[in-house]
């Protein structure tokens, strides 16, 4: 009985106004595999993402969390162990202060005041932000707005980790911080990122979409030497595997 | 140049001085909050032509914005950004109440300029107790505090949800007004029209943005409540605090201490 896979059949997703979103996505993801979900813009990333925890219900095709198909009935269930990430962190932050959003989920969960304030310094702490707790999320950078987004997730202890481009905007070194972070974390994780580096320190699978169709899923290290793959899905090779343009030395990931 | 972004709305600086730490600060917000309310209705219930009376009531935000160590520049500047709203709604009171109330040797002041000046005067009294209030509560412990005090929930959710995002939606248009001063040469371009198609674009930004905080809430739990924790106690010290300014309101609405003095004292030299 474990609620850590995602179990997709043949997803199909039209949107309201006749756009074609998943066109067939079908795949598994097992216990505490940490996976790439890459592709162009408006590939159908984030309309994926958005079915894992039921935001949109597919048209046709099944998902199951755990051994939970996602339906309307299940959706409490789904969601307290899918914890989604989203790309703005100020969508994600609408309470007065840090300590508020954290405790926001857990509260809604119906967790004694106690635990509730347990869990948000834990998850604070993960983060390393637990000095921000009484701050207002808006004067918060950038960095500390996506680690308390991160932190507003996992005081909920989710089995599954959803992220939909964690390191976009942010400056170097808060990107390779939250890479480090990442890589601590024992949960499934599903994270959709055009930064394809991170792609390949975090995830050792990934899965690569392409007009709402999964065009590869297979070893990340395999998936990024094929070229032709790549370029045919609207991506480039990541910096990692190419050549140093400045003094042509050999790529950090060299191939084998 | 607009710059909404850096004057209008210095209002995060209210959070940080609400941050501080004085025994007012630590006061319990819903005894400030009904000692400001207290404080409005005294003032407002004047009558139409009074004003010295009105004048002592001015101790409450003072004493306020001492004991809290609050930067008096920066809240009357504050004032000064809503008093158009004053000055307009009196602006007529001039010219069609011209009944004599008063005179000083030639000098005639009639019945419309006293109610003006004590419209003004009520205004800037109600404001800046309102403003101190925030600025030594912080606006969404305010929020709380209504709440605790009875004011349904979607009003208090409105409320912190307002003042959540105003800060993203003025950094939102401003970014558009910013984007489109690159874009204007010679005035051309600065008309009415692209502005309607910038205001209608921050509306749809909006409206996607308030759909993408929707989902977020509902991913974790959201249903329809918005539990928040923040103990709050009131004591001993809330029921002096509360008490004290009461009795000196009531004091000073129903005696017209200036008025006193002012006979006091003429009585005195004659």
């Amino acid at each position: 009985m474990s609620h850590h896979t995602i179990e997709a059949r043949e997803l199909h997703y039209v949107y309201p106004d006749g756009t074609q979103g998943l066109n067939g996505v079908s795949f598994h993801i097992g216990h505490g595999e940490s996976v790439a979900l890459v592709g162009a813009n408006g590939a159908g990333k984030s309309t994926l993402l958005l079915h894992l925890n039921g935001c949109l219900a597919a048209t046709r095709g099944e998902l199951r969390i755990g051994d939970y198909p996602v339906t309307e009935k299940n959706i409490k269930a789904v969601r307290r162990s899918v914890g989604m990430v989203f790309q703005d962190p100020d969508d994600q932050l609408f309470m007065p202060t840090v300590f508020d959003d954290v405790a926001f989920g857990p509260l809604n969960l119906g967790l004694p005041v106690k635990e509730v304030e347990l869990r948000v310094m834990q998850a604070l702490e993960t983060v390393g932000v637990s000095h921000l707790s009484k701050r207002p999320p808006y004067k918060l950078s950038g960095g500390e707005k996506r680690s308390v987004a991160i932190a507003t997730v996992l005081s909920m202890s989710p089995d599954i980790l959803v992220m939909d481009e964690p390191s976009a905007s942010l400056d170097p070194r808060s990107r390779r911080r939250l890479i480090e972070m990442l890589k601590t974390f024992e949960h499934t994780k599903i994270i959709a990122t055009h930064d394809l580096d991170m792609a390949m320190d975090l995830c050792e699978r990934t899965i690569v979409l392409h007009e709402g169709r999964v065009t590869a899923d297979g070893p990340t290290s395999e998936i990024f030497r094929n070229e032709e793959l790549l370029t045919n899905s609207g991506l480039e090779k990541p910096l990692g595997l190419q050549k140093c343009p400045a003094c042509g030395a050999g790529p950090v990931h060299p191939t084998d | 140049m607009l710059k909404i972004d850096q004057n209008l709305f210095d209002l995060g600086r209210m959070d940080t001085l609400a941050m501080g730490d004085s025994p007012l600060h630590r006061l319990d917000p819903r005894a400030k909050l009904l000692t400001t309310l207290i404080f409005i209705v005294s003032v407002v219930s004047f009558g139409k032509y009074e004003l010295s009376a009105m004048v002592p009531f001015f101790i409450y935000p003072l004493a306020l914005i001492a004991a809290g160590g609050l930067p008096l520049s920066y809240l009357l500047r504050k004032v000064m950004i809503v008093a158009p709203f004053a000055i307009f709604i009196g602006i007529f009171n001039p010219m069609l109440d011209r009944e004599i109330l008063l005179s000083l040797g030639t000098f005639h002041i009639s019945g419309g300029w006293i109610s003006y000046l004590s419209i003004l005067m009520r205004f800037t009294l109600t404001v800046l107790a309102a403003l101190t209030l925030i600025a030594i509560t912080g606006f969404s412990t305010v929020c709380l505090a209504l709440e605790k005090l009875g004011m349904p929930q979607p009003f208090v959710v409105q409320l912190l949800f307002l003042y959540r995002y105003i800060f993203v939606l003025t950094e939102e248009a401003a970014r558009l007004v910013r984007a489109r001063s690159l874009r204007v040469f010679e005035s051309r371009g600065l008309g009415f029209k692209p502005f309607i198609s910038l205001v209608g674009n921050l509306l749809l930004r909006t409206l996607d943005r308030a759909q993408r905080v929707h989902l977020a809430m509902h991913c974790r739990g959201f249903d329809g409540r918005i539990p928040i924790l923040r103990p709050m106690r009131l004591g001993w010290p809330e029921i002096r605090y509360v008490a004290a300014w009461a009795v000196l309101f009531g004091l000073l609405r129903f005696y017209n201490l200036p008025m006193k003095l002012g006979i006091l004292m003429t009585g005195l030299f004659t």
